[in-house]
């Protein structure tokens, strides 16, 4: 780690410059790197929280394989996949928005933060199309699921246990719901973002909360990355 | 000694004397450690407390020292874990011909069958000297068998089986204890194991029972109809089970597995986990229509068609080659 | 040099954290890591003696081996949320949120933590996790232990278990984010000349914790949100009758948990090396090797959770794993005792009573440490493990240790934090009551553990009664000794000596600002220069002697 060797910074001064210096730092970097620095710990954390349901999600798919392929199949990927495309998209925006704020395009910021906002409730739409979908065909847990008499891709001639399905459909809502609940806190973050960006508030200097929430959105976006072949993919080449 | 204020537990097992041992081992270890740093916080702060004009001599530290507490603590703990794992490695290992009880745990009690077919509940009464294994579920929540004198415990779980054992080498009644917490009577799931003299425990065994479970587990086979698809021939619809327990088993998926008493439990109870290659998907799952003593008795029974002749000794079995070959070509 | 020379007689009435506001908002709104950490203060307190009350009543229960003062249902509920307060809202916060808060933006010289508004906040979301757990106690409780074991706890038990499990689980984020704040401040917001390798190790075993706290604690809540999923929808995680796996929570449970342990004890070892080598007048002995002790404990720590689950029915062969890692995470704690110890050799020791605290420490984390080695041997392990051994041992390092440290640590800082002087007679006795009562209670559970009594009975075979009486005797004592520092605390903020600025003459940067610190904490920027535990130097100049005569 670098050792600061400021010498005594003259306080005063750089507070006057920018007045969203918080007081307590001593520079402008300073609050950077620490704004940033934060922001990739909360990632960690974030790391571990989808961690946990990974690894129950792991150990049941290797018990339970072909009933959760089973279960897999009877979600569209079609809708999967286009939501993946949707956030991929949504990422090169972020990173346009940030290039725009940095080379003092206001327009191209506005918009780019825009059209990310847009691809998030797209993303949210086809989401609760496909949860619709579950529901009307009795896949959600609970007392009304139903999975009888679905056949296993690779064994046809069998059927799948509708209670390991439930698990698989549990841990389906529980992964998707956390990462649709993570980006609807995305969009709100999104939303306070463009109303600085409208106040003027960012410039190629200073685009901090730019930064580290497009960080935070292209993690939410990685989340999903993970989330579509493991949910949407098994056992589909047959 | 003391009845009602005992500093030592009954030592009534084979494997007490090797906890034991590894416990005092460690005690005097333990207390010469405490001793050793008591003893230096206590001479160092008489030693150089402050007085004027004496000042700290500043110590930077030292690498060989510090290697040193570093090294020699990891080694001797290595030692520990050494012999820990010896002993745990015996008391986890159940000899093969022992005599078998199973136990099923619920709230708030223990029942307990023994392989010939004595029932009990929370009481188990087994003779000096022979190798008792515990075959072990529960109808509802985590319990654990705890017998003190004996050194010995085990989590009972739901949903599979936990396997325990022991060899009783004091007569006497020792408490078993439930130390898995399982809700409002947990302390009171608590029952006695009674460790008789080889004859006094053959004249109780003698005492009323409804014959070995095996049979009532043939019974139950019989009941359930199991007996129509899993036949003797090779024309059955599902896999003959005799001779199948202990043996490995080719499954549909291409996965071979041993089957013991949780492969046989988890076929009774959900089929199409893991089937046997070459078999259609066409059991239908006991879940919820057996109880867990019927599923004792049915692996018992499944235990008991796997060896020729009772008292025979049963590694024999396990080696002879046409006996292999025939379960193995039926059961694929 | 920037070094206070203390002994000037104060001018009354300076301005500092203190005094600068009155009124409820300027607490409650406050950005101000010091009066955030007072905010903890209050609330921890409170818990500790819910907590504690708790426990006076599980002792006075087994008190007989009948069944007597309490339903069994009641018993349940209070060893449950005994534990669940104690961990999750005392020992965890304590002193982290405590003296950490207070202590890591001076320590480091800085003005403040790196997000204050984010350090409130956490004290909001612990308030609020805190109001669940007393809404949830106050409406019937909850009785499935501390440790939540499923199915019992999604499935069977009749009690509040969803409300206790969602304020842990919002008390929890509450940790991640003072554990993100400190890590990030620690990086970033250090004086000028403030190098890693000056850094006080009170910092170092900060930032060990902080990593558990970021790590960790997620684990925690997705497991609670699996549970609370699972018990409110009847999904089948965890549940065997639905074709889920009930160690899977185990191993999920302790994969935080144990690291948990590490959380309350790392900051308490922090808090003593700082006396150790203030009372005794030294840089502490191998400095480097306790500093990355703390890293080691905090790496380790995450590998060895399945030792909680000997015989709950893993492999054998992750047994021996586990055992040997057990082991390895014993090392880094057994090479800090052997520094602390070295570090009193040719030393000049006063005996004021954080040093007794610290002494008290040493002797107690050191029996509790070497009862792990007979919980890590997996054979004595089959035996001992859900028995009172196994309360012995853990409260050997979480009271014995943990609240050893803490009390120790908050007699340390109290002239800084308060500005006063706490009487030191009273507390020489209440340090040595704590000491006594402590070994009195919790000696006897080993002999317990071992004899066989299971941990969670409220009622007994009578041959454990003896041990039993002696325990709760112990307790009685033990409670006096934490009840006495809470009231000499409070009269000395009304009637205590102003103290000093360096009442101990130590040499922290927390020291080198007036007593109590203002707002901002220095009056400029301190520029570091030496090394951490500069005491020759600061002796040379005052002549060794200290301006407090206690």
């Amino acid at each position: 780690m670098s050792d600061s060797t400021v010498s005594a910074t003259v306080h005063g001064e750089a507070h006057a410059q920018n007045p969203a210096l918080l007081h307590h730092f001593a520079t402008e970097e300073q609050q950077r790197d620490a704004s940033n620095l934060g922001m990739w710990i909360f990632l960690a954390t974030e790391v571990m929280f989808f961690g946990g349901l990974f690894c129950a999600y792991l150990i049941y798919r290797g018990w339970y394989f072909d009933d959760f392929a089973a279960a897999s199949t009877s979600i569209d990927a079609l809708l999967g996949g286009t939501n993946t495309a949707v956030l991929i998209c949504s990422s090169l925006t972020v990173v346009l928005a940030i290039w725009a704020a940095q080379t003092s395009r206001r327009g191209m910021l506005l918009s780019m933060l825009v059209l990310t906002m847009i691809f998030g409730m797209a993303f949210l739409g086809i989401k609760g199309k496909e949860y619709k979908d579950k529901f009307d065909e009795h896949h959600v847990p609970g007392a009304s699921f139903s999975f009888d008499h679905v056949a296993i891709p690779s064994h046809p001639d069998q059927y799948a246990n509708p209670r390991h399905a439930e698990i698989f459909f549990a841990l389906y809502f529980i992964m998707t719901g956390l990462h649709a609940l993570h980006m609807i806190i995305g969009l709100g973050i999104f939303t306070w973002l463009l109303w600085m960006a409208w106040k003027r508030r960012f410039t190629p200097e200073y685009h901090t909360p730019l930064e580290i929430g497009g960080l935070y959105w292209h993690f939410v976006d990685i989340i999903w990355i993970y989330l579509f072949p493991l949910l949407y993919l098994i056992d589909r080449h047959q | 000694m003391f009845d009602n204020f005992p500093f030592w537990p009954d030592r009534a097992s084979a494997a007490a004397g090797n906890v034991d041992a590894l416990f005092i081992f460690l005690l005097i270890l333990s207390g010469l450690m405490t001793l050793l740093i008591f003893a230096a916080v206590v001479y160092f702060a008489a030693r150089y407390r402050r007085r004027d004009g004496v000042p700290a001599e500043q110590i930077e530290g030292s690498i060989p020292l510090e290697l040193t507490w570093t090294i020699i603590p990891f080694a001797v703990f290595m030692v520990i874990f050494v012999w820990g794992a010896v002993v745990y490695f015996k008391s986890r290992t159940p000899a093969r011909d022992s005599a078998e009880v199973y136990v099923v745990a619920k709230q708030w009690m223990w029942k307990l069958q023994h392989a010939e077919g004595q029932r009990e509940i929370n009481e188990l009464h087994v003779p000096v000297g022979r190798d008792v294994k515990l075959i072990m579920t529960s109808q509802d929540v985590i319990h654990s068998f705890f017998v003190p004198a004996f050194r010995m415990k085990q989590d009972v779980l739901p949903g599979r089986y936990t396997v325990a054992w022991f060899r009783a080498t004091k007569p006497g009644t020792y408490h078993l204890f439930c130390t898995q917490y399982c809700g409002t009577q947990h302390s009171s799931m608590i029952g006695s194991i009674v460790v008789m003299e080889p004859a006094q425990y053959e004249a109780w065994m003698s005492g009323g029972s409804s014959g070995p479970l095996s049979a009532s587990g043939e019974k139950v086979f019989s009941e359930l109809g199991c007996v129509t698809c899993h036949r003797t021939d090779a024309q059955g619809r599902g896999p003959n089970l005799q001779g199948v327990f202990g043996k490995p088993v080719q499954l549909a998926d291409g996965r071979t597995v041993t089957a013991d008493e949780n492969y046989l439990r988890e076929c009774i109870l959900d089929p199409g986990a893991k089937r046997v290659k070459g078999f259609q998907p066409i059991m239908p799952t006991f879940q919820g229509l057996v109880s867990e003593e019927q599923v004792n008795a049915l692996v018992a029974y499944i235990k008991s068609i796997a060896q020729p002749a009772v008292g025979a000794n049963p590694s024999t079995a396990a080696v002879v080659p046409q006996n292999e070959n025939q379960a193995g070509s039926k059961v694929q | 040099m920037s070094m206070a020379t203390a002994t000037a007689v104060k001018p009354v009435e300076r301005e500092n954290y203190l005094n600068k506001e009155y009124g409820v908002g300027s607490w409650l709104l406050t950005t101000d890591h010091k009066r955030i950490a007072l905010l903890y203060l209050i609330s921890i307190t409170f818990f500790f003696f819910i907590g504690g009350f708790f426990a006076l009543l599980i002792r006075l229960e087994l008190l007989t081996p009948a069944g007597d003062l309490v339903q069994a249902d009641t018993y349940n509920k209070l060893f449950t949320q005994h534990g669940q307060i104690m961990v999750f809202f005392f020992l965890i916060p304590s002193i982290p949120a405590v003296l950490g808060n207070f202590l890591v933006p001076m320590m480091v010289g800085a003005k403040d933590l790196a997000f204050p508004r984010i350090n409130l906040l956490s004290w909001y979301l612990y308030i609020i996790g805190g109001a669940m757990m007393v809404h949830c106690m106050l409406t019937g409780g909850v009785d499935t232990g501390w440790t939540f074991y499923t199915p019992f706890s999604t499935a069977f038990s009749n009690t509040k278990v969803i409300e206790a499990g969602l304020a842990i689980f919002v008390a929890g984020f509450s940790s991640i984010l003072t554990g993100l704040n400190f890590v990030v401040t620690i990086h970033r917001m250090r004086a000028p000349g403030m190098t890693w390798s000056r850094l006080p190790l009170f910092i170092w075993a900060h930032y060990a914790t902080s990593i558990i706290q970021i790590l960790g604690t997620p684990i925690i809540a997705i497991t609670l949100v699996l549970v609370i999923a699972e018990r409110a929808l009847h999904l089948g995680i965890f549940d065997p009758k639905l074709g889920g796996d009930p160690l899977l929570f185990q191993h999920l449970f302790w994969f935080y948990s144990h690291p948990a342990v590490y959380i309350m004890i790392l900051p308490s070892m922090g808090v003593v090396t700082e006396i150790i080598a203030c009372f005794a007048r030294k840089r502490i002995f191998g400095y480097s090797f306790v500093a990355f002790s703390s890293i080691a404990i905090a790496v380790f720590g995450f590998l060895v959770w399945a030792h909680h689950m000997f015989v709950a029915g893993i492999s054998v062969y992750a047994a021996l794993v586990f055992s040997i890692l057990s082991y390895a995470v014993a090392v880094p704690s057994a090479v800090k005792v052997f520094n602390w110890t070295a570090t009193l050799y040719k030393g000049s020791i006063r005996y004021d009573a954080p040093m007794l605290y610290a002494f008290g420490f040493i002797g107690l984390f050191t029996m509790g440490g070497l009862t792990g080695l007979f919980l890590a041997a997996l054979g004595i392990d089959v035996h001992v493990h859900d028995t009172y051994f196994v309360i012995a041992h853990f409260h050997y390092i979480m009271v014995g240790g943990a609240v050893m440290g803490y009390l120790g640590g908050m007699h340390f800082w109290w002239p800084k934090i308060s500005g006063k002087l706490y009487p030191e007679g009273w507390a020489r006795l209440a340090a040595l009551i704590v000491f006594i009562g402590f070994n009195l209670t919790f000696f006897p559970q080993f002999i317990l553990g071992y004899l066989g009594m299971p941990r969670r009975y409220y009622q007994y075979p009578p041959e454990f009664q003896v041990l039993n009486v002696l325990s709760t005797a112990g307790a009685t004592v033990l409670a006096v000794g934490y009840l006495l520092p809470m009231c000499y605390f409070l009269w000395s903020m009304r009637y205590g000596k102003p103290a000093p600025d360096n009442p101990w003459n130590a040499a922290g940067l927390e020291w080198q600002t007036q007593s109590p610190p203002t707002t901002f904490n220095f009056e400029k920027e301190p520029v570091v220069t030496w090394e951490a535990y500069n005491y020759e130097e600061i002796d040379a100049r005052t002549g060794g002697e200290a301006p407090i005569v206690g």
